[in-house]
């Protein structure tokens, strides 16, 4: 009974709470109670008022009655049990839907408390950074509080120091001037005490004090001395002035000439940049009118008129703000037009890069290459350069210091053999290009002589047709004779120069040999004798012969300077090391001095 | 290089001729002077006591020898070997001499700088300058030797006195702003001179031939001033080296600094080129600077001290500096030399808290051009008169050669220890006279034909 109060109190809710109610109340046993209500309900007994009941609780539910419509007000109600089913079909139907709703429910409830959880755990971590920040403020807030402290202590500190600093000058200027006072005091102690001496040394007449010469000696410049008057005073006053007037002189004109440069740089510079800026004109002109192009044209004007009373010459006062002005035009218009095309540029880049960028990159590379290459090649070189040193100095170590020598001398001989060395390679290429030259002017020659051959024939053959040809002909053969006597000769002519203009290119590839030949034999020619100079410049020679860069014959020079001692040089970082050669000392005499004093 | 043998020398008296003919040199209480180029003794004088000071008049026919201790001064001369001068300064003492630009007149300053003398060899004329005032450089005559500017000193104060050197009559005479007047010196010109006062103030004062005060600079207070002075042979600069350890360049048309140059021990731009002068040591095998190989037993020339080259250092590098006892007088430190290139290109200068280095400077640049660390303290360093070449020695027995090509250390031949302690350029720029303590010998740069000359006669003497 007191589930159907329940039933019946909740009856007037809404049927959502209803279905809720029921699935809070009984999720899984539902069924069972469901039996055991209904026999609780039920009984034999009560059949007929719990039919009644039921059929009033399903009326206000909305369900059909479960009576047939009674015929009569005095008959008794029937059980309608086509409408019962239907009730109960009805009431099985809602109660799967609210079995599922029931489901989804539950679904959604388990949803919202994971959520709720997540949130929670949310809330509780973001509390806690709460706190941590807080006590990080906190923390912060001491730390500046602190350094504020010591800021104010440190200020405090300085101005302390600065208050110091103010008293230790103090106190130096005092003592500076207690210093000076003092000085002068003590000074003028030593002035008094100078005076007393000079009189005590100077009037009493010193014999002492004279000069023993045997004659006196003429002027330096033979002139004779001259009293001093007033008149040699005011010579004296105008000579000073006349120096310093020739040093304003050369000052101003020293100041004269740095103005005409600059004047000419300046010049220079304008006119070019009207010419840079002249072809741009006419773009912003045929742009409507743009200021830029009046502005040109009127610095155009301005160059003119400049150019024209060649003002230059005249003194900056007048020209100046002329000048300036346009200048400043100018200025103006490059920069503006620097800027044009850096943006330009920008979007250029923005596009992306060029085929031409790419290109020159490329380019580039290969460059880089090719340089890594010729390095890698100038390394093995001087690996082997090393190496042959090296073993010659091996060979050398073991002997005592003629060796030392020894070595040098062959060094300079090693050195003297790479020359002829590389001499004697390009002697090889000339000769070879030589021979190259030769052949082609050797095969040339045979066709050519061929094809005279030929001609020859034709010409002989012509000939001897002409002198058995018809009498009556003969005028016209005479003609014909001069014509072929003169192209003959014009290929004679032609023979004799073809090779004439041939032999330019071997003569002139011959040239270089000859001189180099007369060269070789300069630095093949062993100066062995005791001078130590010779070897060197002979090799200097040789290096000048050699076409070698003047930046490298410069440390070379600079080497040659001291070439006779031990010595080491370290030049300068790039240039070429110094040139190694250890000559034989010229310090060969004896070291006890050879003086005639005793 | 050669070297010509060694010959005696006391004081450091060893002196080229102005016009380059000959060098004469002191031993003891004997002047010796020789040919340049033979190095055949031509003249030989004895002095009546040991020479402290030797000098060339500037046409190079006398020869002034001063001994101070007994307040004599002697000249000699070179074309009239019978002539002699004696100068006796009597009880007034002496402690400076000097000649005069004519080479006529000689300026001898007495004992507590009483006065100087003015002693013609022209005329019996004596002239007396009173109050000279003692200080670094008191005396400094114009280029042309027309003028002579002297300090003096009066009622505590400091007075320029320039005189016509021509007839010694005075010019202009005129006070300067300074506590303590410590130097001056002429520009190259003659038009200006430049006056610095004592180290305990920075003040450097320029004066116009006619006394007016044309500018005065001062870079700091309070701590020590001005330790030395340059001018650029163009008059175009005036180097300032002071106890900071910097360098100020003055400009001659504002006289106001043009730039600064520190000395800071490390050196970090990758610009500056750093020459450090290393021994060296047994073969290192073939490393492209240590060629040819030197072998300590087999060279018998060089066994006394070892040979040193220079090597390029890697430029974050820091020099070996000396702490200044800062409570001592005159500490050591600041810059105590420095000295342009003939062709005002190049300024040298040695910052005396670094010892063993050697500053060079380029003025077209206005930057560190070059740093040389030596071995041991530089003595003194001298530009080549002729080209931007610096010859610099340590007391090492080597002598040193920068130029912009290079630089390289060249060890004096000779039996036992040579040690430089000083150098002076032959006028020509090719020979270089390098004096030790007791001896002296000239190195020739240039084999030019005489030396093969002189080398020849001696060849053929022994």
């Amino acid at each position: 009974n007191k589930s159907i109060s329940q039933y019946t109190s909740e009856t007037k809710m809404s049927p959502s709470s209803l279905y809720s109610q029921q699935v809070l109340c009984s999720s899984i046993p539902l069924s069972k109670n469901v039996h055991s209500f209904f026999s609780a309900f039920c009984t034999e007994e009560n059949i007929e008022q719990s039919i009644s009941y039921l059929d009033q609780e399903l009326t206000t539910f909305g369900f059909p009655s479960l009576y047939e419509e009674p015929k009569s007000k005095e008959a008794k109600k029937e059980l309608n049990i086509v409408a019962v089913l239907n009730c109960m079909n009805e009431l099985l139907v809602l109660q799967r839907k609210n079995l599922l709703a029931q489901e989804n429910v539950e679904t959604q409830n388990l949803k919202l408390g994971s959520d709720m959880d997540h949130l929670q755990s949310c809330y509780a971590k973001l509390k806690e950074q709460l706190e941590t920040s807080r006590r990080e403020i906190i923390g912060l807030q001491e730390r500046d509080r602190q350094l504020q402290c010591k800021n104010r202590n440190l200020h405090q500190l300085l101005k302390n120091e600065k208050d110091e600093v103010q008293k230790l000058q103090n106190i130096i200027a005092s003592r500076a001037t207690q210093y000076n006072h003092d000085m002068k005091r003590k000074e003028r102690e030593y002035n008094k005490l100078k005076e007393r001496l000079h009189q005590l040394v100077m009037n009493k007449k010193d014999k002492k004090i004279a000069m023993d010469v045997l004659n006196y000696v003429g002027r330096a410049d033979g002139k004779r001395g001259s009293w001093r008057t007033g008149k040699t005073e005011a010579r004296n006053e105008d000579e000073m002035y006349k120096i310093l007037l020739n040093d304003y002189e050369y000052r101003q004109k020293q100041i004269l000439l740095e103005n005409a440069e600059l004047k000419k740089v300046l010049q220079q510079m304008k006119k070019e940049m009207i010419s840079l800026l002249s072809p741009q004109k006419k773009k912003p002109r045929e742009r409507a009118d743009e200021s830029t192009g009046t502005v040109i044209s009127d610095a155009e004007e301005d160059a003119g008129e400049l150019g024209r009373e060649s003002v230059w010459d005249l003194s900056c006062e007048t020209v100046r703000e002329q000048l300036t002005n346009s200048i400043r035009k100018q200025w103006r218009i490059l920069k503006s037009h620097v800027e044009k095309l850096d943006n330009q540029v920008s979007k250029v880049h923005l596009e992306g890069f060029n085929d031409e960028d790419v290109i020159s990159r490329q380019d580039h590379e290969q460059e880089t290459e090719k340089l890594e290459l010729e390095i890698q090649q100038c390394k093995e070189m001087i690996k082997t350069q090393q190496q042959l040193l090296q073993q010659q100095l091996a060979t050398a170590c073991d002997d005592d210091t003629t060796s030392l020598f020894r070595d040098c001398y062959l060094l300079e001989e090693k050195e003297r053999l790479k020359e002829e060395w590389s001499l004697f390679k390009e002697q090889k290429k000339n000769f070879e290009r030589e021979r190259r030259s030769f052949t082609e002017a050797a095969i040339r020659l045979g066709l050519e002589r061929k094809a005279f051959e030929e001609e020859r024939a034709s010409w002989l053959k012509q000939q001897f047709l002409n002198m058995t040809a018809f009498d009556h002909q003969n005028s016209e053969n005479v003609k014909l004779f001069s014509a072929f006597s003169g192209s003959s000769d014009q290929d004679n002519l032609t023979m004799h120069s073809r090779p004439r203009q041939k032999k330019p290119p071997s003569v002139s590839n011959g040239s270089p040999i000859c001189t180099s030949k007369g060269t070789k034999s300069l630095p093949a020619s062993p100066t062995l004798d005791s001078c130590q100079t010779r070897p060197c410049v002979s090799e200097h020679n040789s290096v000048s012969v050699l076409n070698i860069t003047p930046e490298e014959t410069k440390p070379n020079q600079v080497g040659r300077e001291c070439s006779s001692q031990t010595w080491s040089v370290a030049s300068r970082p790039g240039s070429q090391e110094g040139c190694y050669s250890r000559c034989s000392l010229t310090y060969t005499n004896s070291h006890v001095e050879k003086d005639d004093l005793p | 290089m050669n070297f010509s043998e060694v010959f005696k020398l006391s004081g450091l008296l060893c002196k080229f001729s102005p016009d380059g003919k000959y060098l004469a040199s002191c031993v003891q209480y004997r002047v010796v002077v020789r040919d340049v180029r033979t190095l055949q003794i031509l003249q030989l004088y004895t002095c009546l006591d040991q020479v402290q000071h030797m000098e060339w008049s500037a046409d190079s026919l006398f020869i002034l020898c001063a001994m101070y201790k007994r307040g004599l001064v002697q000249v000699w001369s070179l074309e009239q070997p019978e002539w002699h001068c004696k100068i006796d300064e009597g009880s007034a003492g002496l402690v400076a001499s000097c000649w005069s630009p004519d080479g006529r007149h000689i300026l001898n300053t007495t004992e507590f700088h009483l006065r100087i003398t003015v002693w013609s060899l022209c005329t019996k004329s004596v002239s007396y300058i009173k109050y000279p005032k003692a200080c670094q450089q008191g005396i400094t005559f114009t280029r042309d030797g027309r003028y002579l500017a002297l300090a003096e000193r009066r009622d505590c104060k400091d007075y320029v006195s320039i005189f016509v050197c021509s007839d010694w009559q005075l010019l202009r005479h005129f006070d300067t702003d300074t506590q303590d007047l410590a130097g001056m010196e002429w520009a190259p010109n003659g038009c200006v001179l430049a006056v610095w006062d004592t180290c305990l103030e920075y003040k450097m004062l320029f004066y116009s031939l006619d006394g007016r005060l044309l500018a005065a600079y001062s870079a700091y207070e309070w701590s020590l001033g001005i330790k030395s002075v340059a001018w650029s042979p163009s008059s175009q600069f005036l180097a300032v080296g002071s106890y900071d350890g910097k360098v100020r360049l003055l400009n001659h048309v504002t006289w106001k600094m043009t730039t600064e140059f520190g000395h800071p021990a490390a050196i970090s731009n990758p610009k500056t080129v750093v020459y450090k002068e290393v021994e060296k040591s047994p073969p290192l095998g073939l490393g492209p600077l240590s060629f040819p190989p030197f072998r300590a037993g087999t060279c018998p020339l060089t066994a006394t001290s070892p040979e040193s080259k220079y090597e390029v250092a890697s430029v974050p590098i820091s020099l070996q500096t000396l702490k200044p006892a800062t409570d001592r007088a005159n500490p050591r430190m600041g810059i105590g030399m420095l000295a342009f290139s003939p062709d005002s290109y190049f300024l040298a200068t040695r910052n005396d808290n670094v010892p063993n280095a050697v500053w060079v400077w380029d003025i077209q640049k206005l930057s560190l051009f070059v740093v040389l660390e030596q071995l041991s303290p530089v003595r003194s360093f001298q530009w080549d008169p002729q080209q931007p070449r610096l010859a610099i020695c340590t007391g090492a027995s080597k002598v040193y050669l920068w130029s912009p090509a290079g630089c390289m250390s060249v060890q004096v031949p000779g039996e036992g220890d040579f040690p430089v302690l000083s150098l002076c350029w032959h006028s020509s720029g090719d020979s270089l006279a390098l004096l030790g303590k007791d001896h002296f010998c000239l190195c020739f740069l240039e084999t030019s034909e005489g030396v093969r000359e002189a080398l020849g006669q001696r060849a053929s003497q022994t």
